[in-house]
């Protein structure tokens, strides 16, 4: 295929205009070391029903056809064919980062928008147009709240997403920041208010990774009493019915934004959500859309507090971000329209109704058990008699992804299996899982 | 001689105005949502740390949601709607076939935490892509964690932490020209080190005297983009590559110009040791209003031990699997990157082949060269040396003369159909305007935005007024940014003045 229009006349008229012969003299002055004097060694070039040929049949070399129990941040809610309608407009898709913002008023009223509803769910009156993922949003709320405090210690619960705690030790290891990870008991963080050196932020998950319910008090009290930020990851698609991070005393709240208008995608793109009180309005990171007015008076839409931002602060950014996951936040902004309050309590009121129907038939009578006693919400960790990589393979067989095999992140819970349910999951699909669980373990 | 195509525009088709928010559509009791009924028994669950309210979200009708959405979308120019040459952003035509592609139920479906054995149609995709970048650009291997290129910076730069750690000493000082995009410095201080500018010569090239005096066994490596910001190609990349490596450090490729050299020189071969790339730029994946990007960062063989991880490996039984390089500095996302996007890009990498990338740069370069050589009679091109990809015009000439300014060259483009270039960028040029038209834009679409050029500088000659003025046909016109800074309104909850 080829993309360029220039017909080989085209080609010629335009050098001959600039005294040029062929298109080898555009590169006549570069140095003859650096010149790649053969053609590349790839495959291709391939008529367009030959690309879709291709990525057809690896795509079907894909088992997306499970019945997802998997979670972990990244959850199977039902996508209403509306988001996609609004997100694959052209205008939005092919548009850059929005900093002509005469013409760009749709991606910056939308984000606008975004903002606001991302404020509205996390109960906090300051959000931003987006950042990359759940795990890298982790990394900004801990830049965040080093630069907010001065101090240089993360109090990190070990209920955050293991992922999230990777990326965040990845970076801290550069930084020299020093990361405390505080262990759980029975499913909840037990808080260790004596460790040390004095913490920057107090950060966990709401509900934690395994799907148990935090106590929010317990965690803003360490973050109040010892000086720190409190930063509650948040799962989006439970906001409706549990108490948010904003009401809750937090000062960040941050998290995966995926259950919100995106697919599951093997992981990305997902969406990393911030927000923030008022207080940190001037650091926190990323782009953040504002309202203000044109010289005629009507209201627009701008990129603000821009000093912020790499491109004007340079090294004293309070971030190097700078494309983002602007899509991803427009899908998020339509889903959540969609959903309005009554839809997203719904959807969560459903799924924790759903994950407890389940959990209640998979008894020992199964051969297996719930792990933590600690309530949960819609996850929950089980503990098998077998690898759980055995079990994960049977249930395949079966037609399920059976959930997340936790024995390499938390060796503490020995084969152990998180399991999560979202609204979609019928009945019949929580009943035939219940029953294909207690053959895949006897197999196993 | 065909027609260059209609105007474009982004104001809306009718009725225009301003568009309220959904919080102002919202009405209470109405909705848009459906969800199939509870169909197991409703039970009480005592939860912890329950809402007591609902979350003050619209409630809009899904007929109101679209429309909303759609007038929003005529609020908004795109490349699907014109000529974009917004320089260093790479905004060519974005393929279809790669959005069916990444719109694949097997690859959509996929959840994250699928076993290798059954997600073995995306690791291909990975190790399929792998091999186009590092062909491409000279490296050993690649990874698709990083979700965007200052992402990709920061890897990069990690990893020559972690290679200069293993020596024994991480070094302190990261060497940057003044010409560099604002995300080098942001990356190099996020990555614990210090930012060591090095100026450019008369020439928009960076002085290698002045890099001679900077480099020691304190500087841990130099990151360039080559062609540079000023879109020139450094003629000395292989004496600088090897000044830098002389004293230990390394080299690092920043991608944002990849276009320009597709097939015709490798970032291997002038010396780098570290590359990163925008899918979203230089293979065609679309901006989406500000993401979702991708940053792949390759590396020659001594560093590959060092890549994030896990990274796709062909067992022995020649089934994928994952392995974490020996010597990893971690993971630096979630999962495993902006995977659908690498599903894009893969898509145009095998609809073009080798013979159909080196077109690109080919064509990326005529048609930077031919739009540089329309409009040289009111824009001057502060370089002496023939640009590649994109040029850096100087509207100082202009200002001096009738007090129109770069920012006023943009706004008076957006009401003749265009998107205005970047502005004001590199910080080292004068009125810049940066400019880059792409491959996928036709001589005739060349012609009439030259001519748009011209004729606003002929405008600013003949009515200076008028041309301070623009825009005027698009949705709002000039928006006051510093009331907006001053007083921040950034959610519909905060009352406006």
């Amino acid at each position: 295929m080829d993309f360029t229009p220039h017909t080989p006349a085209d080609v010629e008229r335009m050098l001959a205009s600039m005294g040029l012969g062929s298109c080898a003299d555009l590169f006549s002055h570069l140095p003859e070391a650096v010149m790649l004097h053969r053609p590349l060694d790839l495959p291709g070039p391939l008529a367009e029903a030959e690309v879709m040929k291709h990525l057809e049949a690896l795509a079907g070399r894909n088992r997306a056809d499970l019945i997802c129990f998997a979670g972990g941040g990244i959850y199977d809610h039902y996508l209403p064919p509306v988001v996609r309608a609004l997100t694959m407009r052209p205008e939005f898709v092919t548009s850059y980062t929005p900093y002509q913002s005469e013409v760009s008023q749709g991606v910056l009223q939308a984000l606008f928008e975004y903002q606001s509803m991302v404020a509205a769910i996390t109960g906090l009156p300051v959000a931003n147009a987006s950042l990359y993922d759940g795990a890298t949003a982790a990394l900004e709320a801990a830049n965040l709240a080093v630069g907010a405090t001065g101090r240089r210690a993360l109090w990190v619960s070990r209920g955050l997403a293991p992922q999230a705690r990777r990326v965040l030790a990845t970076f801290a290891k550069a930084r020299g920041l020093e990361l405390v990870e505080h262990a759980l008991a029975d499913g909840r963080t037990a808080w260790d208010s004596s460790a040390a050196p004095e913490p920057a932020v107090v950060m966990f998950a709401q509900p934690n990774y395994l799907g148990i319910v935090e106590d929010y008090d317990a965690a803003v009290g360490l973050a109040r009493s010892t000086g720190a930020l409190a930063a509650a990851s948040v799962d989006p698609m439970l906001l409706g019915v549990l108490r948010s991070p904003g009401a809750a005393g937090c000062d960040i709240a941050f998290g995966e934004g995926q259950p919100l208008g995106s697919p599951l995608s093997f992981g990305g793109p997902g969406l990393g959500i911030m927000a923030t009180s008022a207080a940190l309005m001037r650091r926190i990171p990323g782009r953040l859309v504002g309202r203000t007015h044109d010289e005629l008076g009507r209201i627009g839409y701008t990129l603000t507090l821009r000093t912020r931002e790499q491109d004007i602060r340079r090294e004293k950014a309070s971030s190097n971000i700078c494309t983002n996951e602007g899509l991803n936040a427009l899908a998020a902004a339509v889903h959540l329209a969609w959903l309005g309050p009554d839809g997203l309590a719904e959807t969560g009121r459903q799924s924790v109704q759903r994950a407890h129907y389940l959990a209640e038939r998979l008894g020992p009578a199964r051969g297996v058990r719930l792990a933590v006693g600690a309530p949960f919400a819609r996850e929950f960790p089980l503990l098998l008699p077998a690898d759980p990589r055995r079990v994960i393979r049977a249930m395949a067989a079966r037609g399920y992804l059976a959930g997340i095999d936790l024995s390499a992140d938390y060796p503490e819970l020995p084969k152990a299996l998180l399991v999560a349910v979202t609204e979609q999951r019928t009945r019949e699909e929580l009943d035939g899982y219940a029953a294909a669980l207690a053959e895949a373990v006897a197999d196993a | 001689m065909p027609e260059p195509g209609g105007r474009a525009s982004a104001a809306p088709l009718v009725g225009g105005g301003t568009e309220p928010t959904l919080a102002a559509l919202s009405s209470p009791g109405r909705r848009a949502w459906s969800l199939p009924a509870l169909d197991v028994p409703a039970r009480v669950v005592e939860l912890p740390e329950a809402a007591d309210g609902l979350p003050a979200l619209p409630e809009v009708s899904e007929r109101d949601l679209v429309a909303h959405f759609t007038r929003l979308a005529h609020r908004n120019f795109a490349v699907d709607l014109g000529a974009y040459p917004l320089g260093s952003c790479t905004m060519k035509y974005n393929p279809k076939v790669a959005d069916w592609a990444a719109e694949r139920p097997g690859f959509t479906r996929l959840h994250p935490a699928t076993p290798a054995a059954f997600s073995q149609g995306a690791l291909r995709v990975l190790l399929e892509a792998e091999r186009f970048l590092c062909e491409l650009t000279g490296m050993a291997r690649a990874t698709f964690q990083p979700p965007a290129g200052a992402a990709g910076e920061l890897t990069g730069l990690l990893i020559m932490r972690a290679h200069h750690a293993a020596r024994g000493n991480p070094r302190t000082r990261v060497i940057i020209p003044d010409s560099a995009h604002g995300t080098n410095p942001a990356s190099v201080a996020l990555a614990g080190y210090e930012v060591v500018p090095v100026p450019s010569n008369p020439r928009g090239m960076v002085d290698l005297a002045a890099l001679r005096r900077l480099v020691d066994t304190d500087v841990a490596g130099l990151m360039l983009t080559n062609p540079n910001t000023l879109g020139l190609f450094e003629e000395d990349i292989c004496e600088i590559a090897r000044v830098v490596h002389e004293a230990g450090g390394l080299v690092y490729y920043d991608g944002a110009n990849l276009n320009a050299i597709l097939g015709v020189a490798r970032p291997g071969d002038m010396g780098f040791d570290i590359v990163h790339s925008n899918l979203h730029k230089t293979f065609a994946t679309p901006h989406g209003g500000g993401g979702p990007g991708s940053g792949p960062v390759a590396v020659v063989a001594a560093l590959a031990r060092y890549l994030p991880g896990p990274l796709p490996a062909e067992q022995a039984d020649g089934s994928l699997g994952w392995e974490m390089p020996e010597a990893s500095i971690g993971q630096v996302h979630r999962h495993h990157g902006n995977f659908l996007v690498v599903v894009r890009a893969l898509a145009y990498m095998l609809a073009l082949g080798g013979e159909g990338l080196r077109r690109v740069a080919e064509r990326s370069v005529l048609n930077a060269r031919y739009l540089a050589s329309l409009i040289a009679a009111e824009y001057d091109i502060p370089f002496p040396e023939p640009c590649m990809h994109e040029f850096v015009a100087s509207a100082t000439r202009l200002k001096r003369e009738t007090g129109l300014r770069a920012a006023d060259v943009a706004k008076a483009l957006l009401d003749r159909g265009f998107h205005a270039p970047t502005m004001y960028f590199p910080l080292i040029v004068d009125e810049a305007l940066m400019v880059e038209p792409t491959e996928t834009e036709s001589p005739e679409t060349l012609e009439a935005l030259a001519g748009a050029l011209l004729a606003i500088a002929k405008e600013a000659r003949d009515d200076p007024a008028a041309a301070h003025a623009h825009p005027r046909e698009t949705p709002v016109a000039r928006l006051d940014d510093a009331s907006a800074a001053r007083r921040p309104i950034l959610t519909w909850f905060t009352e406006g003045p």
